[in-house]
């Protein structure tokens, strides 16, 4: 993307929270939410998330990797098991970064 | 806004930003990432200031910028956003029990500035769903400092990252941070599975064109979600979560 077409993403990113965020907020009158649609809403975001974020750590220029040695694989890992172990984003982001950090300092993954 | 002076010196006011003070050091944590992470995917500064300051929600920034980085279309972008986001589409029908009666300007600007974190702790201070007087300076108490925490963080992150070398992989923290999320949000069993056939189906598809295989990933999910819901009916309740 140029500086315009992602100056012109930003910008509608920025609308799109608003519009998210105050969705039925926009109008002044009541407006139910159908039950199928409510039910569907609950996997979207996981869903979205996973596509990103599984992508961005199991494949290497479109290809999944063939290698053990790729420092993603255990700051992913390592994120996890502490998400699962002490809870908390917070420490996922930290513990990940510091295997991804050293991984790649130490061993050149 | 008028009676601003008088929203600030409100016990409430310091009550919201005070309940919102224990958990911004995570804010900040994750602001700080999701600046760093924007330079470091290629985005120049200014636009990068831009972004913090207009799109403010940092799960929607992270999950567009591989997608902006690799040239995907806007409307993909967009479209991925806007999912990463349908949470607040749910909480902002609690919003409007409580400030449904405000003016639409005035509910609208407060209601872009109610992260994730804003919703719990308010839904946990007034649990009643309906208008109360003190609502207004909690809520700006909270928000205040939330938005404070994040923005603070966030253009740091923006500063710092060129002083961090690519190749230490600080980028992955971005990564990590949704995926944290995303566990934060896995719950039932439904919700897992949802997850699981998202995740594949992304990489499965991974080589359809302008990366759509994000937008078969997300519609894969939610046909087995609801699939699985209607063999096992159960009340649906959206999960809490921690932007």
């Amino acid at each position: 993307m140029n500086a315009l077409q992602t100056t012109v993403t930003i910008i509608g990113l920025g609308l799109i929270t608003l519009l998210t965020r105050g969705f039925f907020l926009l109008s002044d009158r009541e407006l139910p939410l159908p039950g199928w649609l409510e039910q569907g809403l609950r996997y979207a975001p996981l869903a979205a998330l996973a596509a990103v974020v599984v992508p961005e750590v199991v494949l290497t220029q479109g290809h999944l990797i063939t290698t053990f040695k790729d420092a993603r694989l255990y700051a992913a890992a390592t994120g996890a098991v502490w998400f699962f172990w002490r809870g908390g984003i917070l420490g996922t982001i930290v513990s990940g970064t510091a295997v991804m950090v050293t991984l790649r300092l130490v061993m050149g993954w | 806004m008028s009676g601003w002076g008088a929203t600030a010196r409100h016990p409430e006011f310091r009550r919201g930003a005070r309940e919102m003070t224990g958990i911004a050091l995570g804010i900040a944590a994750w602001g700080l990432v999701t600046g760093m992470t924007m330079v470091k995917s290629g985005m120049p500064v200014s636009l990068a200031v831009m972004m913090s300051l207009l799109v403010f929600a940092g799960s929607s920034q992270l999950a567009a910028l591989p997608l902006i980085a690799s040239g995907a279309p806007i409307w993909v972008v967009w479209a991925t956003a806007a999912c990463v986001n349908l949470r607040f589409v749910i909480f902002s029908a609690q919003w409007r029990r409580y400030f449904g009666h405000l003016s639409r300007p005035r509910r609208l600007w407060m209601i872009y500035f109610a992260a994730d974190l804003n919703y719990v702790a308010f839904t946990h201070r007034f649990p009643e769903p309906r208008p109360a007087p003190e609502q207004l300076p909690y809520f700006w108490g909270g928000v205040v400092t939330n938005w404070g925490a994040w923005q603070v963080a966030s253009l740091t992150g923006i500063a710092l990252a060129d002083s961090v070398p690519a190749h230490w992989g600080i980028g992955f923290a971005g990564t990590l941070a949704l995926m944290g999320l995303l566990l934060s949000l896995l719950g039932d069993g439904a919700r897992r599975v949802a997850a699981v056939v998202a995740g594949c189906a992304a990489v499965a598809a991974y080589a359809l064109p302008l990366k759509l295989n994000i937008v078969v990933a997300i519609a894969a999910a939610v046909a087995i979600g609801l699939l699985i819901d209607h063999r096992t009916p159960r009340p649906p309740a959206p999960a809490p979560d921690a932007t």
